[in-house]
């Protein structure tokens, strides 16, 4: 440790060290750049922040279908819930209220139901009394949670124009300001 | 990757579970350092404790100012008992604001009271990666390496278990020489020098990198700057203090 200490003392010796060292760095910094500036994840789909959201298509409990890719160009939440679940159920009319008002700004809400662990009919009901107008999704067989990797509900993805989830928030309820700004802040980027 | 431990109907976060453990192990250091060091215990407990309270307060309010008109007519959402709405940036330099007005007030001398935290430091960050180890976070490029791991919808370098086995290195070499004599500042700045050349080595293997101008990575050039103040550091610190003294 004395020879260390004299080591770094010493001017000369020091400073060809940290010059050595430096430039070390430096080229290996270089070296290992990405000369595209492409994000790596992008072309990969995966329920990651940085990947492209994985594809799907789902009976909703209007009778219709939603298909996720269809909706690119638009922001989409996308809400994995349970109507036994009770912070999902709390968090319910925060989306509502965040769709409302950014719907016409091309927000699309999209619930998916875990209908797999739940009911169509509970989740059809629920959807009722609280008066929920965003379109309500039915995985049947459980394969969203699968593709999704969903270890916990609710969790919700952000993901914005390009397709690209932005954020992911596991658990909750969350709150209308923390969705809204989050909301917000993606649709002025693609504006 | 176990980013979610389910005990009966709670679901608990184990990569916030690790963060935890890491602060509470780093502080339990802390109290050796400190007594080994003749300075007080409490005192710089306190400054850990309110170093972290004031980044968590401050990440938040970092947070409500710039998003100010979706928080005006929701104030309660302000103190709602989420992780979510947080701004890193702002929290390190809130805390950091809060943590030297209150070594201040103390008294404290800076080089040997960051001395005296680098080995919890160095501890700490074996959980950062423990931590993006559980979540899949800071996860590496593709690659078809014999020692890939499948994550995130391809065969990938284990960057986590790369940032944990440097970080353990890191806390071996800081143990090692923690009780050895040297001018104040050496341990913590020879803990940043070896934390920084780690980031701008480690980073090349990354798939999530922060890109900046000509396909740079942002954190590489972050280290470097860290690392060259560092070098230096070390070298106008020694020479302003001819003496050692001995850390035992």
């Amino acid at each position: 440790m004395q020879r260390m200490i004299s080591l770094i003392r010493d001017r000369k010796r020091w400073m060809a060290i940290t010059v050595l060292v430096m430039s070390l760095s430096i080229a290996w910094a270089a070296a290992s750049r990405i000369p595209d500036a492409e994000m790596p994840g992008e072309e990969i789909a995966s329920p990651q922040e940085g990947f492209l959201a994985p594809d799907f298509r789902l009976e909703t409990i209007d009778d219709g279908a939603v298909t996720l890719s269809a909706l690119r160009g638009r922001i989409v939440v996308v809400n994995l819930w349970a109507s036994w679940c009770p912070p999902c159920r709390a968090e319910m009319p925060a989306l509502q209220a965040v769709y409302e008002d950014f719907g016409a700004q091309g927000l699309v809400v999209l619930g998916v139901n875990m209908t797999y662990q739940d009911s169509e009919a509970e989740a059809s009901s629920f959807a009722a009394k609280l008066d929920l107008t965003f379109p309500i999704a039915l995985d049947h067989s459980g394969e969203i949670a699968e593709a999704y990797h969903m270890r916990a509900l609710p969790t919700t993805f952000f993901i914005d124009e390009r397709g690209i989830i932005r954020q992911v928030l596991v658990g909750g309820p969350l709150n209308e300001a923390t969705i809204r700004s989050i909301v917000r802040d993606l649709l002025e980027e693609s504006s | 990757m176990l980013p979610i431990i389910n005990i009966g109907p709670f679901a608990l976060p184990l990569p916030g579970l690790l963060l935890i453990l890491g602060v509470w192990l780093a502080m339990l250091m802390l109290d050796k350092e400190a007594s080994r060091r003749e300075l007080f215990a409490n005192t710089l407990n306190n400054l850990v404790v309110i170093g972290l309270i004031g980044g968590i307060v401050g990440a938040r309010l970092g947070y409500v100012l710039r998003h100010l008109d979706v928080y005006g007519d929701r104030l309660l959402d302000i103190i709602a008992l989420n992780a979510h709405a947080l701004s890193p940036g702002d929290g390190l330099l809130f805390g950091s604001l809060a943590a030297l007005i209150y070594a201040q007030r103390k008294e404290l001398s800076l080089w040997p009271t960051l001395d005296a935290l680098a080995p919890g430091l160095a501890l700490f960050s074996v959980f950062i990666g423990l931590s993006h180890l559980a979540s899949g976070d800071a996860y590496g490029e593709p690659t078809s390496l014999p020692w890939s791991l499948e994550i995130w919808g391809a065969e990938r370098h284990p960057s986590q278990v790369y940032e944990i086995v440097a970080a353990l290195l890191v806390f071996w070499v800081i143990r090692r020489i923690r009780l050895s004599p040297a001018f104040p500042g050496f341990l913590i700045l020879t803990f940043a020098a070896f934390s920084a050349a780690n980031r701008v080595f480690l980073e090349a293997f990354r798939g999530d990198s922060e890109i900046v101008l000509g396909g740079l990575r942002s954190m590489q050039l972050a280290g470097l700057f860290v690392l060259l103040l560092s070098l230096i550091g070390m070298h106008l610190l020694a020479s302003d203090n001819p003496g050692m003294k001995l850390n035992r």
